[in-house]
């Protein structure tokens, strides 16, 4: 950070319900740069997901539920950090929405969406870090995820910090601004157009030459991933936490290998991917 | 037109394993978005001219009745009518009703989405009366009977090939062996069709770009000359055009002319951008003797006030359509209605009704590219999601998703009860994820697995694994 501060930063980590349920390394790697980058960091346990599947289904009274409790839970920190542009946008830009007609709630709300960001461009753009110590050997391309690159306006900052990673190159694709095809329960409810959309999405990957695809949310991971594995691809797809973080032990998406566990945490720091 | 928007599902699938079609969209996510893109990169003060765009359409919006009216008294000091038409069959019946006047045969018309809208060429031909396009697209596509897949661009479904067998099978008094392998030859074919007709018509029909209230014009934007030939020379000019479409000044006009052919096709301006104010004058040399404006509401001022009010800002350019993910994967006939892309997406339900069109919202991933290519910022994404709080609260979301999400919802409001759900779930799917690292099957999944491997969970919630480290590390 530019000046020290008197107490250090306190952040509530909004895990994520994806990463949460499928993909704990990136919160244990998204824990270690935040440290890192002296903040002293919570995981409220009380959090479950930020209610984007009820709000994009239109069931605004699940949502406004929902969204009471991550307001609650979150409200006393400093800041509320998402490895995520999805999760944090949905914080930072919806909540406000759900209470019109309370205006309490609505303050509430307010105060939480103006010191909620997604987690990369919390590092850059508030903490102004720049004390990335690990290392990678391959060849990268990074896929701008929708709410990330048009709601968050995260472009440049994952690609500042990538450039910190020794032996990382990164190429980017055509395409990286395209969506993936994800798009919540749209890609299980209209699989045929998603499926179309993941295609013209892997092909831009394939194109590139790249060995390994990240992003900054999980669900386009997850969705990429799924399709690369379906085709056969090797390419090697990881959460830029994990790599910004050093923490590479954890098999890459999709890839069979052991329980990562509580393990994780310790052993990742040594970074390089056998 | 009838809408086939209720079988989206089936009409995309088809769409999907088009080949033919497949080439052509990607021929238009090639084309179209690089060309805007560069368009906007030579004009610095693009994005406030898009400030400016949504302010005039923002105005006009909010004070709509006054500039309609000063719209029709200025037609009507230059000679012109305006027919006010609630409904599509109310326009239908006026313009048939005008036409039958000067006992047309012949209707030249240029391109128009009202046109598509109030289905105005079946009518026609219902009625004796022979419509005809004269915009290259629209000139194919009636031949082929099909309705048009993209509000600009209403032939790019088709591939050149595709065009010179229709104009083989069509244009049967040609010799059967012409050659017709080039986009040139092709063109000169049509145009030689059309000129005949062009000089024969008795009634030109055209759209309307903008009408503006200051001066009782309509603005035509073309790239091909069509709309100027069909409305100059038949004896009766009639436009049909939608209320919304009205901007005060010449001024706002010129503003909005600055992002509508950079937005749409990247160009600059448009070939052709003529403004018609009446019928033709003492001094004139040409023009028509009559000169309607039928002016149609069809649903709009139910939009007026509501959720989808901004909808109405929507100028037509087309930039929504090129840049979706998904029109460039289903192209325009999937949707099954007039409209298509994002701005069908929002506009179909609020004029056919959210039963037969509640497919189109949902048939989305809320990109957001459309709103950052929109020259008059029109926020799509929460106007699809505000469709979709309409189909819940209407109880038109499908059983499964109810009850899916209700399920979902008791959970996530329960942290708890969520956490040991969760945990067990999770630990079940991660053991047996773990040989594969990923699933080809998964019940209730198989939307996802259709095409796509499920890559396996690690094994362990986040949350439950960071707090047994945390009483392991203090204890």
């Amino acid at each position: 950070m530019s000046e020290e501060p008197s107490r250090p930063v306190n952040v509530g980590l909004f895990v994520t319900c994806l990463v949460d349920l499928t993909r704990p390394s990136v919160g244990f790697a998204s824990v270690k740069l935040l440290e890192e980058a002296g903040c002293k960091v919570t995981v409220p346990k009380t959090q479950t997901c930020c209610g984007q599947p009820a709000y994009n289904s239109g069931d605004n009274r699940s949502t406004r539920a929902i969204a009471e409790k991550v307001i609650e839970a979150f409200e006393g920190f400093d800041y509320v950090v998402a490895p995520s542009g999805s999760c944090a946008g949905m914080i930072k830009h919806h909540y406000t929405l759900l209470f019109e007609d309370d205006p309490a709630m609505t303050a509430r709300a307010r105060a939480l969406a103006g010191k909620t960001f997604e987690l990369v461009s919390f590092l850059v753009d508030v903490l102004k870090f720049d004390g990335i110590h690990a290392a990678y050997d391959g060849i990268a391309t990074y896929h701008d995820s929708c709410s990330s690159l048009r709601e968050m306006r995260i472009k440049e900052q994952p690609r500042g910090l990538l450039k910190q990673v020794r032996g990382l190159r990164l190429k980017e694709g055509q395409e990286s601004e395209t969506c993936c095809g994800f798009g919540g329960l749209f890609c299980v409810k209209y699989p045929d157009i998603s499926g179309r959309m993941v295609d013209t999405k892997v092909d831009d990957i394939l194109s590139t030459g790249a060995d390994t695809l990240l992003a900054g949310d999980l669900g386009c991971l997850m969705n990429i991933a799924g399709r690369l594995r379906r085709r056969g691809s090797n390419v090697r797809v990881r959460h830029i936490a994990e790599i910004l973080a050093g923490m590479t032990t954890a098999p890459p998406l999709g890839v069979p290998g052991g329980a990562p566990g509580e393990e994780t945490r310790d052993k990742g720091a040594a970074g390089e991917e056998a | 037109m009838e809408s086939t928007t209720e079988t989206f599902e089936e009409n995309a699938r088809s769409a999907l394993g088009d080949a033919k079609l497949r080439d052509a969209l990607s021929r238009l996510a090639d084309g179209f978005p690089a060309k805007r893109r560069q368009a906007v990169e030579r004009l610095p003060e693009f994005e406030a001219l898009r400030d400016q765009a949504r302010d005039i359409k923002h105005h006009v919006l909010n004070n709509l009745d006054f500039y309609l009216e000063s719209f029709e008294e200025r037609v009507t000091e230059t000679g012109g009518t305006v027919h006010w038409c609630g409904t599509a069959a109310e326009a239908r019946t006026t313009v048939l009703r005008i036409c039958k006047q000067v006992n047309a045969k012949t209707v030249t018309k240029s391109k128009s989405m009202i046109g598509e809208e109030i289905a105005i060429n079946e009518h026609l031909e219902t009625h004796g009366i022979e419509p005809i396009e004269t915009d290259l697209g629209e000139y194919i596509i009636q031949l082929r009977q099909e309705p048009p897949s993209h509000i600009i661009a209403p032939a790019i479904h088709l591939s050149q090939e595709q065009i010179a067998d229709t104009f083989r099978e069509k244009h049967t008094d040609l010799l059967p062996d012409r050659p017709l392998d080039e986009a040139r030859t092709i063109l000169e074919e049509a145009r030689e069709k059309l000129r005949r007709k062009f000089i024969s018509a008795d009634v030109g029909l055209t759209g309307a770009n903008m009408l503006i209230a200051e001066t009782g014009s309509i603005v035509l934007v073309t790239n091909e000359g069509n709309a100027d030939l069909t409305y100059s020379i038949p004896r009766v000019h009639i436009v049909i055009a939608s209320i919304e479409k009205i901007v005060p000044t010449l001024e706002d006009a010129t503003t909005i002319l600055r992002v509508l052919a950079r937005s749409a096709t990247g160009q600059d301006i448009s070939v052709y951008t003529t403004f018609c104010t009446g019928p033709k004058r003492a001094q004139d040399l040409d023009g028509p003797e009559e000169f309607h404006v039928v002016l149609l509401d069809n649903g709009r001022t139910k939009l007026l006030g509501s959720e989808f009010h901004d909808m109405l800002r929507c100028i037509r350019c087309g930039a929504c359509l090129n840049h979706c993910p998904v029109y460039q994967a289903i192209g325009g006939h999937a949707y099954g209605w007039v409209y298509s892309g994002p701005m069908g997406a929002v506009l179909i339900p609020g004029l056919i009704g959210l039963e037969q069109a509640g497919h189109l919202p949902n048939a989305s991933t809320l990109c957001g590219k459309c709103e950052d290519v929109c020259p008059v910022r029109i926020p799509l994404p929460s106007m699809l999601r505000s469709w979709r709080k309409r189909q819940f609260e209407q109880r038109l979301t499908s059983a499964v998703t109810r009850k899916g999400l209700g399920l979902w919802a008791f959970f996530a409001r329960r942290p708890w009860l969520y956490r040991l759900a969760a945990g067990l779930s999770v630990a079940a799917l991660a053991a047996l994820g773990r040989k594969r690292g990923g699933f080809r099957r998964l019940p209730l999944a198989g939307g996802w697995t259709k095409l796509r491997d499920f890559p396996a969970p690690e094994g362990g919630t986040f949350v439950s694994l960071w707090h047994r480290q945390s009483r392991e590390k203090t204890s």
